[in-house]
Parts: structure tokens; sequence; C-alpha cells
């Protein structure tokens, strides 16, 4: 592998940007592949399948013996709102895999006493995400209910491809959400993408119940979504 | 976002060691069958003098990983390694996992 090759690797990497290296076995040369680029038409299927699936392997193709390693940025949730279901949502992602942060403005709310083992932010989505931006390796689950914390995350994270965008509140709450996100000139489209109510429907009841079923849509989201270049985002 | 190099990512360390002018051989987990202990993907990466970051079996192949690196450096060539326990280096060198893995060894040049 050419260092130049690795150096674009990395830079992928740091950027949190999904990438492949396909490396022919023979010749030993290295070419890097970006998720949402066009692919060589041969090699299509499998670099499609490495992203999706996160899974390198090994294939022999039209006679050459290639090894396709895929980069995936680890996949974090990004939590608004310090209340009971991200208490218990703080316990499960990390142990499914996730990295997970909580951002609420209410100092009553987002204590280090409720939340360890995540990180927690005491301000308002506003001034925290643009110095962290959303991407598409990001689930942003709404969970306060709260138009005025809750509006803006929600548009920053359909604007980010964020691979799944969740927002709490029952279907009416949804219809007045709709409402002020299509005021605010947000497509139809990009709030069809906002699962809501949130959580695959398992009867959930309980604030932790209702955690498993809102980590089970996100690892649905994670392992079904779009490929494309643009992302869920339309 | 990380900013700082990672000294556990094999991958920066690559690219750090060949930037301070090493020769660098990056090994990777090509292929595995059985119960490997690292993945395919999993990287190695080995410099002329032995140094070495990161894992391709959790222990029990970098040894001799590293010293067929020694030669990749040397000659520019990449090389294909093969572990188990129907090798016999396995009995050596060995997964004690009962598993078996490729790897390629390659060197990073430029």
């Amino acid at each position: 592998m050419e260092l130049s090759t690795l150096q674009t690797l990395n830079a992928a990497r740091a950027a949190r940007r999904a990438a492949v290296v396909v490396t022919d076995l023979a010749e030993g040369s290295a070419q890097v592949f970006f998720e949402g680029a066009d692919f060589p038409h041969e090699w299509d299927a499998a670099l499609s399948g490495a992203l999706r699936t996160g899974r390198p392997g090994a294939a022999t193709i039209e006679g050459r013996s290639l090894f396709f390693n895929v980069h995936l940025p680890p996949p974090r949730i990004v939590v608004i709102g310090a209340v009971h279901i991200s208490q218990a949502l703080a316990r499960f992602a990390p142990v499914a895999g996730f990295d997970m942060a909580v951002i609420d403005p209410r100092t009553a709310f987002a204590t280090a006493e409720r939340f360890q083992g995540v990180e927690l932010v005491a301000d308002w989505p506003e001034d925290v995400l643009p110095a962290r931006p959303l991407d598409r390796y990001t689930a942003l689950a709404a969970l306060t209910h709260d138009p005025k914390i809750d509006d803006y995350p929600i548009r920053a994270a359909l604007e980010a491809g964020c691979f799944y965008v969740g927002a709490l509140g029952s279907r009416k709450t949804h219809a007045s959400r709709v409402e002020r996100l299509l005021q605010a000139g947000v497509s139809a489209e990009a709030i069809e993408r906002i699962r809501a109510p949130i959580g695959l429907d398992i009867g959930a009841a309980s604030p932790a119940e209702i955690a498993v079923a809102v980590l089970a849509e996100i690892i649905d989201a994670l392992r079904r979504r779009d490929l494309s270049g643009a992302g869920g985002a339309p | 976002m990380l900013n700082e190099p990672n000294a556990l990512d094999p991958l920066e360390t690559a690219e750090a060691w060949r930037g301070q002018g090493r020769a660098v051989a990056l090994a990777t987990v090509i292929e595995t069958w059985g119960s490997a202990p690292r993945p395919a993907g999993s990287h190695l990466v080995i410099d002329r003098e032995g140094n070495f970051q990161g894992s391709v079996s959790g222990g029990c192949v970098e040894g001799a990983v590293i010293a067929e690196a020694a030669d990749v450096i040397a000659s520019g060539v990449p090389k294909i390694l093969e572990f188990g326990v129907a090798d016999e280096t396995a009995w050596r060198v060995g997964l004690s996992c009962g598993g078996r893995i490729r790897i390629y060894v390659e060197r990073i040049d430029g």
C-alpha cells in the first residue's frame, strides 16, 4: 500500500467518513473508495455489501484475488433530553456497542448523578451541535417532547443525513411537530424520515422498555440504512 | 472528532511511523475459519526493528508475523501467511483456539 493511500484512509476515518480499501492480493496495489461515491461496476456489489454490513471479506472478481476492508465510523447515539428513558438508554447503548451523548439545557435533569458512563452536555442543542456536528453514523433521539428543545436538533439531524431520527410524543404531538417543521421549510419527504411515535412497536410501557424499543429501532435503521450518496436525506 | 493520533490504532501508528522515516509493514487478517481470535480486517503494524502495534490473533502468531514482516520490508514483495491447527507451523506458534487464519503482509511505500 502506498503511504498516500494510507493517509487518505486515515483522514477519512478521522472525519467519520465510511471507506473501503480494496487490495489486489497478487499485485499488492490498494485503492480507497468512499461511501456515496461511484464505484467501478464490477466491484459495486462487493463494495456496497461491505459498507452495509461493515464486514470485510476476500473475493475473487474477474480473476483477481481481492480483499475488501471496510472502515465504518463507530456508530453513536445523540439523545436530546436527560429524561427517564434516556437514563435507561444510557445503560443499554454501550452494551450494544454505541457511544452515547445526552444533551439537555435543563440543569435539573442533566446531572452527572443521573447519567454515569455516557457523555452529558447541559446546554442548548443550538449551542452544542454546530461545534460537534451530527453525521450519517449518528442516531438522533429527541426525547423531551418540548418543541423549544427538540425541534432544532431534529432539523439538524435530517439535514446531516443521520441514519436514524426518532422523536418522542403521541400522534397528536407529532402532528403539531410536522406542522411546525413544514412551516419552517422542511420538506415533507424529510419529515417522513422521522420515526414517530418513537421505538419499535413491542408494547413498551415503562421507560426502560421504551429505551429497548428505541435501541432496537436504531439498530434496525443502522443495519438497513440507505447507502446512496445523499444518505437518508432527500 | 478525535484530532490527536491514537497510539493504539495501528493505521494511525503506521502513518506516524512512516512519517518519521521508519520502514513499515502492515499485516491484515484477510480470512478466518473456525474460532479465530481476531476478525478479518484486523491490523498489525511492524517496523524494521520489530516494534509493533495492533493484533492479528490476540498474541498467538504475532511473533511469526513480525519475523515475516522483516522479509517483506526488505523485499517490498507482499506475502500471504496462513496459520492454523492443520499447519505444521501451528505446532510452534499455533492458534490454541483451533481456528485458522490467513494474513496479508505488505510494505507501506512512498
